[in-house]
């Protein structure tokens, strides 16, 4: 219904054009008032979903390594996932450093992917980085696979002694996180260098 | 609806034109809250009240889903997914968790005011009784779901209400204690209590929801009542919807939600009860259990109930409410020409803040004994007063219409052609 | 019919409760209920101000440090605090080394499995963890306490009336039980292995007064002096913070929102009485037949001259 002046003159009509747009400006401005009340909101609403604070102090995980024999390794977790922890070999290390790196779909060396001075401590995650599933190899008698490291049953994905990919769908190496060593024998996963 | 002037749906741009061809959406929004819904054009603010609790709600389902991913109920976690989890790790878990308690007390304060709305302007008389009655659903299931809800943070006030409520069940005979049982999966509340609770909990509002649509859905029909109690005869007793009531509207919940701003972060606590941050234990009472304050009306009720008997009493509060509309049969619908009722309707206000102040209060024979008269009242009033009032009562003479009562004053008195003030019993309908 | 049911119905109701309101009343005049000690001579909690008080409270950081000495130097021995963990102490003020350190020091271990032989031991507090139990469960906590359980503290200002005035009252609040109360209760004498404290519901508390000395626990320098009064305050402000957390988030947060409605409102509200004004100065769709029209047409040709 519209909202039709009477018969006589209005006191608004002659400011109509300047009236109009003040009305406007007012109108806009609550709205967007409320819009960004709206908006506002929201935050909360999204931030509420991301890591909470006690998911946040899981971050880092320390693993005590002294009983880890060359030639062992065993299996952790950090942030709920599993950690690789292997103590390579001299001829392991060998091994991994012979492969040149036109040969690797991931091409990194096993200098890259430990820490100096520690080149035989491969610590990775233990996760294919085809689809997720948790390779083997990591515990006595485990299939290796034939480059010697880790064997994903899965889809058949093979890392050789540094982890890396070699064969099989699996597209990266497997991932080293963050990691220091706090103490010659104790590691702290997620704690950045 | 029905008024014949409403202006009706043209979408103008292309976008808006093909989805109305195929999916009438924006024309039913248009048609219910837009510029095609008339409204008559002398509301007061005591009619903002609806939207308000339509806000409230929106806010519950809100805040409560997103606490939902958070929670966790068994009988040893929920406290601490509360109290430690959601208050002290997620992120803005806190104002989460202090917006829906308090959400829930405004829900009910938004809602007390809208039925007494109601009550005073006589909405709940036809042609609105269907209106008014799915409102008593609405308000039914508003108070499942809080008891539910209050019940979940499993702190010492949960489990003792819930100990206290589902107990009332068994004092129905024969039926009573199995029934009991049955609702709490068990002898007492516990685990299966808990889980189910939550359950339901999560659930009704959404009930509640399509019950607030069904409300909106019949109050279209006939449109809404407003303070004359005349219906609308023309187009000059209206407005369309939008812009008018939005901008009203919107103006007043963004007051309200102020308030409810004040409270949720400088007063979080003040509507709560402290036992309910102890933890349940099911071996220790609590010195006095009482509800939260929007039950304690019903709660005074029930417990001025000392001689023995059997019905739950509180429930017949409710129902007795239902009737109203062939309880009162005056044919003036406003409170504003019925000076006689007017009065019992004030009576009834105090009455049941009286109520509310029983039901806090701990449990000594003085207060009872206040309680008791009140409680009396409050069933006297609805059963007894309203029908004798509609009887017997003298009206005032009403406007012509609603613009005539917004141009010439709100008595019928001043506005050229006065109606002869009516008694009731000449225009008694026959249908009873 | 719904109405003459209803007035029975009503009459009934009402019939009921008047019974039961008169053998109410009866039994009040023949059985008037005995007086209570505890009724006369409980004490409302004195005042206390905190910081942390009103709508723009904030925490004195250096108060709640001294408040968490005291609880680790004296509540913690029987008090669990076990909504609260290690690295919540960032708000009290310490680094990550500093919190690291309180964790591995303190007094309690957290439950453990021995990595080799999988029995249950124990090992040191890790930051990520909640303040470790003083008693491993409720039976040996009421054990060592007089068959009482020193209830946990995390929520203690939000779970009394009264908060920390309550907790600052009680901690103060110990005294012998005054000769008036046995002349009027004889039989109210406080039990052996309660103390006798007014600011207590039921004014027999089972804690023992754990705040005895002025100086039990030292302040480093900079801090006030550590007289009884004080450590109460301390501990009870740190008690705030345990409960609340969120107390300086929220007040801020809530000063932003309240200003941004307060915006909101007015403009909202400026908005509508523009979109209201022609409604409110009375113009309106009408038509000449309109009695006003027709009074403001008359009036308009009688101050022109022109015939009715």
């Amino acid at each position: 219904m519209a909202t039709a002046r009477s018969a006589e003159g209005s006191t608004g009509s002659d400011s109509g054009g300047e009236g109009v747009r003040r009305r406007d400006f007012l109108n806009v401005a609550a709205v967007s008032f409320a819009g960004v009340g709206g908006v506002a909101a929201l935050a909360p609403l999204l931030v509420q979903m991301s890591p909470s604070a006690d998911v946040l102090a899981q971050a880092t995980t320390e693993v005590d390594i002294s009983k880890i024999q060359p030639g062992q390794g065993i299996k952790s977790q950090w942030r709920k996932q599993p950690v690789f922890i292997r103590n390579l070999t001299p001829k392991e290390i060998a091994e991994a450093n012979a492969v040149p790196l036109s040969d690797l779909r991931d091409p990194e060396t096993l200098a890259q992917r430990t820490k100096p001075g520690k080149t035989n401590w491969l610590i990775t995650l233990g996760v294919c980085t085809h689809l997720g599933c948790v390779p083997l190899g990591i515990g006595e008698g485990e299939n290796r696979g034939k480059y010697g490291g880790y064997f994903c049953p899965c889809h058949g994905s093979q890392y050789d002694t540094a982890a890396r990919i070699r064969q099989g769908p699996a597209p990266k190496n497997l991932f080293v996180p963050d990691y220091q060593f706090t103490t010659p024998t104790t590691v702290t996963i997620g704690a950045k260098g | 609806m029905s008024f014949s002037w409403a202006k009706p749906y043209e979408p103008k741009h292309p976008l808006m034109r093909w989805l109305d061809e195929r999916l009438p959406l924006p024309r039913l929004v248009y048609g219910a809250i837009g510029g095609g819904y008339p409204v008559p054009r002398n509301l007061n603010y005591w009619w903002n009240f609806g939207v308000l609790a339509g806000i409230f709600l929106t806010i519950q389902i809100i805040t409560g889903i997103v606490l939902a991913m958070h929670y966790t109920a068994s009988t040893d976690g929920a406290f601490n997914s509360v109290n430690q989890l959601i208050m002290r790790d997620v992120n803005a878990g806190w104002l989460l968790r202090y917006a829906h308690m308090n959400g829930a007390s405004f829900f009910f304060l938004v809602t007390y005011i809208h039925i007494f709305r109601g009550l005073y302007y006589g909405s709940y008389k036809a042609p609105r009784e269907l209106v008014w009655m799915l409102g008593l659903v609405i308000y039914l299931l508003m108070m499942a779901t809080a008891f539910m809800g209050y019940v979940l943070p499993w702190g010492q006030m949960s489990y003792w209400g819930a100990q206290v409520i589902t107990g009332f069940f068994s004092a129905l005979p024969i039926v009573g204690d199995p029934l009991r049982i049955w609702i709490l999966g068990g002898y007492a509340p516990d685990q299966a209590a808990l889980t189910r609770f939550f359950s339901l909990h999560y659930l009704l509002p959404f009930v509640i929801a399509g019950v607030v649509i069904l409300h909106i859905w019949a109050l279209h029909i006939p449109g809404s009542n407003n303070p004359t109690g005349v219906d609308v005869k023309d187009e000059r007793d209206t407005l369309p919807f939008h812009p008018y009531y939005t901008a009203k509207d919107g103006w007043f919940a963004a007051a309200v939600l102020l308030f409810y701003a004040l409270v949720t972060y400088f007063l979080p606590d003040y509507l709560g009860n402290p036992d309910n941050y102890i933890p349940a234990n099911n071996l220790a009472t609590p010195a006095e259990i009482v509800p939260e304050w929007y039950l304690l009306p019903f709660y005074a009720i029930l417990r001025s109930f000392t001689a023995d008997f059997i019905l739950p009493a509180k429930l017949w509060g409710v129902l007795a409410m239902f009737f109203l509309p062939w309880l009162d049969k005056s044919p003036v619908r406003s409170g504003r020409y019925r000076p006689v009722f007017k009065r019992f309707f004030w009576l009834l206000v105090i009455d049941v803040i009286v109520l509310g102040w029983v039901g806090g209060s701990p449990v000594r024979p003085l207060t009872v004994a206040v309680g008791q008269i009140a409680a009396a009242y409050y069933f006297l009033h609805f059963l007894v007063i309203l029908p004798l009032v509609s009887r017997f009562e003298t009206t005032l003479p009403l406007p012509l219409s609603i613009s005539e009562s917004v141009l010439h004053g709100e008595t019928g008195r001043d506005s050229p052609a006065v109606t002869k003030p009516r008694r009731s019993k000449a225009a008694t309908a026959v249908v009873d | 019919m719904v109405r003459v049911i209803g007035f029975l119905i009503g009459l009934v109701f009402a019939g009921i409760l008047l019974l039961a309101f008169i053998s109410n009343l009866s039994s009040y005049f023949t059985n008037p209920p005995t007086p209570l000690a505890a009724e006369e001579f409980h004490r409302a909690p004195k005042e206390l101000h905190l910081a942390s008080d009103g709508p723009f409270g904030h925490f004195d950081k250096q108060q709640l440090q001294r408040g968490f000495q005291i609880y680790s130097e004296v509540c913690s021995a029987c008090h669990s605090m076990k909504l609260v963990s290690f690295r919540d102490l960032k708000g009290l003020g310490y680094d990550d080394a500093e919190i690291k350190k309180i964790a591995s020091d303190w007094k309690t271990q957290v439950p453990s499995i021995n990595p080799d032989t999988g029995e249950e031991t124990t090992r040191k507090a890790m930051p990520s963890d909640t303040f470790p139990l003083p008693f491993p469960n409720e039976v040996a906590a009421r054990a060592a306490n007089n068959n009482a359980l020193p209830p946990d503290l995390s929520l203690i200002t939000k779970a009394r009336e009264g908060g920390a005035a309550y907790v600052y009252s009680i901690l103060t609040g110990f005294q012998n039980q005054p000769p008036e109360l046995l002349k009027k209760f004889p039989d109210a004498k406080t039990p052996a292995n309660l103390h006798y404290n007014p600011y207590f519901a039921n004014l027999n508390i089972a804690m023992p007064p754990p705040l005895t000395t002025d100086g039990q626990v030292t302040y480093a320098p900079g801090n006030p002096k550590p007289t009884v009064d004080q450590m109460a305050r301390d501990v009870a402000a740190f008690l705030v913070w345990t409960a609340q957390p969120d107390l300086e988030a929220r007040h801020a947060a809530g000063i932003a929102v309240v200003i941004f409605l307060l915006f909101a409102t007015i403009l909202a509200y400026l908005a509508k009485q523009q979109i209201w004004h022609e409604v409110h100065s009375g113009v309106r769709e009408t038509g000449p037949l309109d009695p006003v029209n027709q009074a403001k047409t008359r009036r308009a040709k009688a101050k022109a001259g022109v015939a009715g």
